[in-house]
């Protein structure tokens, strides 16, 4: 895809859905010719390498834990990773088989998405296709691939939250059960991304009702994680900062998904900056939100050395209020009707009052990168001259990978692999701060 | 059509008797335990056999794309049927064939007879590349029939498609097999495991049904 930047007629244009007749025909856009076919072999070879990645983390998860590791005392991180290749494994060979069909059309003339069609005047000879049918096969991968990007995430934030708060998390099963809720659900929703295709009013409705489901398993998630927080001893690190943010970007992200999941709202909210406001807060910053979480926790771990707390603190805070100025007026635009991927409105009167916020989000999205590429130096800095990790388990952890030495050498433990025996939160149990996974259940322990 | 009764009834025999000797396995030795939540080891299914079974999950799901667009297609207006050319059923009589000479070669590794486990799996080989030929002449029927890939879109186009994905499926297949055959050759087969050797046959049989559901179904 990066090497389509550098041929003569440029990298694909037909946007990231690259739906046909404009993806489909070579000479309807300078985009739509080599561009597109580098962009569909680039995204036929991610589809293998995630294919591949996700049987083996399928196989390890399920085949291969060490002794004890029973599914029920497996880390939410785990399960959100497990749930995440299923997904993955299932719902991508759909999107290779629109693919492949999409090739065929645009190399061998065939009219699986083409009817119809007039270019200059001159009409071409395919007839019966459907355009239709690629988005069809798009968004049978297009709705898994969100929960792809914010499952791993809502793991990474339990199992972060648990730890800060030094409180076991809350209604674990719960959370197993809701995300395998959301993993079937997903399969059952993508023409909600399509009801103003004409789609049949009635089938509308149903994949109405099967999206508003969803917020079902959302809603019990957010609950267990507010009732992780409530009483917790919180410990307010950058990590946990963030895993707070995920939430809060999760709960208001996802309530306009309630908005555009009605197909009688959604008609006037289609392709308005409503949509951009609502993608970019529970796709976009939330799910990054879950990265850099992850990427706090973790990186002791990962390098020996500590990120630095008050660039962190500053990251934090800018990204959360930075995000939320710049996402929450475009809610009021979209409901005003100003339309999304147009490079200049300023020929409608109507949008003439948006110029004053316009400008002030784009300031702000200046401030906002400005301070991601702080947190890169950060990163990059505390890798090499960050604060040494002294003790082997920082956080006071009960999972596995605080049991390696601070410098992992190859296999993770010098000696044996350790045997489990306990679920991953025993936090402030019998008077306790934390017992790891690995300690045997004791005699007058009682039960979690 | 009573061709394809034969077939399938055939085929139905087939596996219930694979199916009946699953369950005596099971019985015996317990080597099919799937028990998620048990730490032994041992006694789960091996991890190469698991991982085949969630590609073949994977590979149904992409199948199953193409059909139901398929399925989709033929209601709308302007679909054009094909006639399948007698040569689709000499290729699936091969390809039963094969999975049966896989089954047997399958059977002569656990026996130890490396001989006859090298000149089975060879047979299935040729039967293989015998499939992927008849498949190719009959496209060239089709193509002959006027079925092309420019113009307006039918069955034809579909069939092009999606039977060819299936042949790059057996190809595929039929290079592992290869694969198998050469190494065993230089003698690098473990003798004491038949895994490969079942995991090679499992695919063997998932692309065998895959061409019987695309056959029944185009
Ligand atoms: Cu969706």
């Amino acid at each position: 895809m990066l090497a389509s930047l550098f041929i003569q007629t440029g990298p694909a244009s037909g946007g990231w859905t690259i739906y046909p007749p404009l993806s489909a025909l070579g000479q309807a856009s300078e985009g739509s010719k080599a561009g597109m076919d580098y962009w569909i072999i680039g995204m036929a070879l991610f589809i293998i390498s995630q294919l591949l990645g996700g049987l083996n983390y399928i196989a390890t998860v399920l085949n291969m834990r060490t002794k004890g590791m029973s599914m029920t005392r497996v880390p939410l991180t785990i399960w959100a990773l497990l749930f995440t290749a299923i997904l993955g494994v299932l719902s991508f060979p759909v999107l290779l088989s629109g693919v492949v069909l999409l090739m065929f059309d645009r190399h061998l003339g065939t009219s699986f998405y083409l009817s119809d069609i007039y270019i200059a005047g001159q009409a071409l000879a395919n007839e019966g296709g459907s355009a239709i049918l690629f988005q069809h096969l798009f968004w049978f991968l297009g709705h898994p691939e969100v929960y792809i990007i914010i499952l791993p995430t809502m793991g990474i934030v339990s199992e972060v939250m648990s730890v800060n708060a030094r409180k076991p998390i809350f209604g674990y099963m719960a959370m197993v059960f809701s995300m395998f809720a959301i993993c079937v659900l997903a399969f059952l929703v993508w023409a909600h991304h399509m009801f103003v295709t004409g789609l049949n009013p009635f089938l509308g409705s149903v994949f109405v009702l099967l999206t508003l489901l969803i917020a079902v398993p959302s809603a019990i998630k957010v609950f267990n994680w507010l009732t992780t927080l409530w009483r917790g001893n919180i410990r307010f690190t950058p990590a946990m900062l963030f895993a707070i943010g995920f939430v809060s970007l999760f709960i208001s992200g996802g309530l306009t998904g309630i908005f555009l999941g009605n197909s009688t709202i959604d008609i006037h909210l289609h392709d308005t900056m409503f949509v951009i406001a609502h993608f970019h807060i529970v796709m976009g910053v939330s799910a990054f939100f879950g990265m850099f979480c992850g990427i706090y926790h973790w990186f002791p771990k990962m390098y020996g050395r500590y990120m630095n707390n008050t660039l962190g603190y500053i990251h934090f805070w800018v990204t959360l209020i930075g995000a939320y100025l710049i996402f929450w007026p475009m809610h009021y635009q979209g409901f005003a009707g100003m339309p999304r991927r147009y490079l200049d409105k300023s020929s409608w009167v109507s949008f003439s009052q948006f110029h004053g916020l316009d400008a002030m989000i784009t300031v702000v999205t200046v401030l906002v990168f400005a301070v991601q590429l702080m947190f890169v130096f950060n990163y990059f800095y505390s890798m090499y001259k960050g604060r040494r990790v002294r003790s082997l388990n920082p956080w006071g952890a009960t999972t596995l990978e605080w049991t390696t030495p601070i410098r992992p050498g190859h296999g993770n433990w010098d000696g044996e692999i350790p045997e489990v025996h306990r679920w991953a939160y025993d936090y402030g149990k019998d008077g306790r701060d934390f017992i790891p996974q690995t300690e045997p259940i004791g005699e007058k322990e009682s039960s979690h | 059509m009573e061709a394809i009764c034969i077939c399938l009834l055939y085929y139905w025999h087939y596996y219930w008797q694979r199916l009946r000797d699953a369950v005596e396995h099971f019985n015996n030795k317990k080597i099919f335990e799937v028990d998620i939540v048990s730490n032994e080891q041992h006694k789960r299914v091996h991890p190469h056999k698991f991982t085949l079974w969630v590609a073949i999950a994977s590979i149904i799901m992409m199948f199953a794309g193409l059909t139901s667009a398929f399925i989709v297609k033929s209601n709308l207006t302007g679909w054009r049927t094909i006639v399948l050319p007698k040569i689709f059923w000499v290729s699936t009589i091969v390809i039963l064939t094969s999975s049966v000479t896989m089954q047997m070669a399958i059977k002569a590794f656990k026996a130890r007879e490396m001989q006859r486990y090298r000149s089975l799996m060879t047979v299935t080989v040729v039967l293989g590349l015998a499939f992927v030929v008849c498949q190719i002449m009959g496209f060239g029927e089709l193509w002959d029939q006027n079925i092309r890939f420019k113009g307006s879109s039918g069955a034809g186009q579909f069939f092009y498609a999606i039977a060819g994905l299936h042949g790059l499926h057996v190809l595929g297949g039929v290079v592992a097999l290869i694969v198998m055959v050469v190494r065993s050759l230089a003698g690098k087969s473990k003798l004491y495991s038949a895994v490969p050797a079942e995991v090679m046959g499992m695919y063997w049989h998932f692309v065998d049904l895959l061409w019987l559901y695309l056959l029944i179904f185009l």
